[in-house]
């Protein structure tokens, strides 16, 4: 138990912000997901066949390859991909970008994907007449949407954003392996000056299930809130 | 590109090896796991679903790491038969792996056993078919044949967890990407010829599921 205590001595406080961090980066990666879902839910709904097929392909994408793959290729590809921008502008130094921003990006772009879906599932779902009725009433395309779609979009979507809040948390653990201090890469620097790896892992893993947990009930309490009157 | 195809495929190979193997425990340990969870005694029942909760609430990453540097450092594992086993890398990611979708698919299994129609058992019931068979010719089946879709998903979803078994140093798919990467420095061919690869796989999966849910799935 003295390994957990706050200060010098044990690793209580790392843990706690390493937590802290896992927390700031699942809410960042979301928040990105949220943009870019916003961006392809229209498009993959479009009547136009180009757009269409960009929605798709993404989701598609995205949805079938490894999450690893995606961190892989910001965090190796985005450090030369943004040198090269720098050396059109004449700077030939070594850039580093920051991991919790690649982090972030990647398990956003993952994230957006599936929110995608979700949001599709739940424009679908609304009943027909509301788009024709504001369509009668002369409503502007963008007003509908924002007035009266994105409203409902977003009450009926609870229930299944909440799954992908959960992958997303525990997607954040892979963002690990590029560096970035999180729960994971807490306990695993913590097993290796330990040589305690299998109690580092199970407060991990402690750390975890009670995120999921306490997201769970509060996502639930939101569920029930935002459901009164249906 | 071309290159370095050859050494991505075996990786691929390594890929589908672990993939086959640990759906083939993930199917058993599922199946078992959902037969408890729908025991009506409360302690089985309480047992299974910790069981499923645990995994899936973690990460694959932790339960990994748990297994491979953690199982190590129990004092009798090591000195017991079970060490040749825990070992080796590949072991311990078909062991991950395999409690991991054994999770998720007793899960998927249990909601298709709860979704079946009373009517089914109670005919069963009064024509006088004992308990064993109207499980294993009329429940098992139909239960089965429902968690078609939803287990197809989970199959495309362990192909994606497959990759972290790069991390315990197998060359897997991913493992021969990173190679490419940091022998080349070339991460965009390395990752992207890796994702196709993956695409491909997933695709094939998908394409197996939508035929085997044409051929025998559940009409209703």
């Amino acid at each position: 138990m003295e390994l957990l205590s706050f200060g010098d001595t044990g690793w209580g406080d790392e843990l706690f912000f390493a937590t802290l961090m896992t927390i700031a980066v699942s809410i960042a990666a979301m928040a990105i997901g949220f943009i870019f879902a916003l961006i392809f839910t229209p498009l993959k709904l479009s009547k136009n066949k180009t757009l269409n097929v960009i929605g798709n392909c993404y989701t598609t994408i995205i949805r079938g390859i490894p999450e690893l793959l995606v961190i892989y290729l910001l965090f190796f590809g985005g450090t030369g991909a943004a040198m090269y921008v720098a050396s059109i502008f004449g700077y030939d130094g070594y850039i580093e970008i920051n991991a919790f921003i690649t982090g972030s990006l990647a398990i956003g772009i993952i994230s957006g994907a599936y929110s995608t879906e979700v949001f599709r599932g739940a424009i679908l779902s609304i009943d027909k007449g509301q788009f024709e009725a504001s369509k009668v009433l002369g409503i502007k395309k963008y007003i509908q949407f924002y007035k009266i779609i994105l409203p409902q979009m977003l009450r009926l979507s609870i229930p299944n954003l909440s799954n992908v809040w959960q992958i997303t948390l525990k997607d954040t653990s892979l963002i690990s392996v590029t560096g970035l201090v999180e729960i994971m890469r807490q306990s695993y620097i913590a097993a290796g000056s330990t040589r305690d790896p299998l109690f580092f892992y199970s407060v991990a893993a402690v750390l975890y299930l009670m995120l999921t947990f306490l997201s769970m009930k509060l996502i639930n309490k939101l569920e029930i809130k935002y459901s009164k009157g249906y | 590109m071309i290159s370095i195809f050859p050494s991505l495929l075996s990786g691929a190979i390594i890929t589908l090896q672990l993939l086959v193997s640990s759906m083939f425990f993930g199917l058993i340990i599922g199946l078992i796991f959902a037969i408890l969870r729908i025991n009506k005694n409360p302690i089985i029942n309480k047992f299974a679903y910790g069981y499923s909760y645990f995994f899936r609430g973690t990460p694959l990453l932790v339960q990994l790491y748990l297994i491979y540097y953690g199982l190590a450092n129990i004092e009798f594992l090591r000195n017991s038969f079970f060490w040749v086993i825990i070992k080796e890398p590949y072991w311990c990611a078909i062991i991950a792996f395999s409690l991991n979708t054994g999770a998720y698919t007793s899960e998927i299994l249990r909601s298709a056993f709860q979704t079946i129609k009373k009517g089914y058992i109670e005919a069963a019931q009064s024509l006088g078919v004992t308990k064993k068979i109207t499980f294993y010719r009329i429940q098992l089946p139909i239960a089965i044949k429902q968690s078609l879709p939803a287990y197809g998903n989970e199959i495309i979803l362990m192909l994606k967890g497959t990759s972290l078994a790069s991390v315990i140093t197998i060359m897997d798919l991913m493992g021969e990407a990173r190679k490419v990467n940091v022998l080349t420095f070339k991460p965009f061919e390395a990752f992207i010829t890796a994702g196709i690869i993956y695409l491909f796989i997933t695709f094939i999966i998908h394409n197996i599921i939508k035929y085997l849910e044409k051929k025998y799935g559940f009409q209703t």
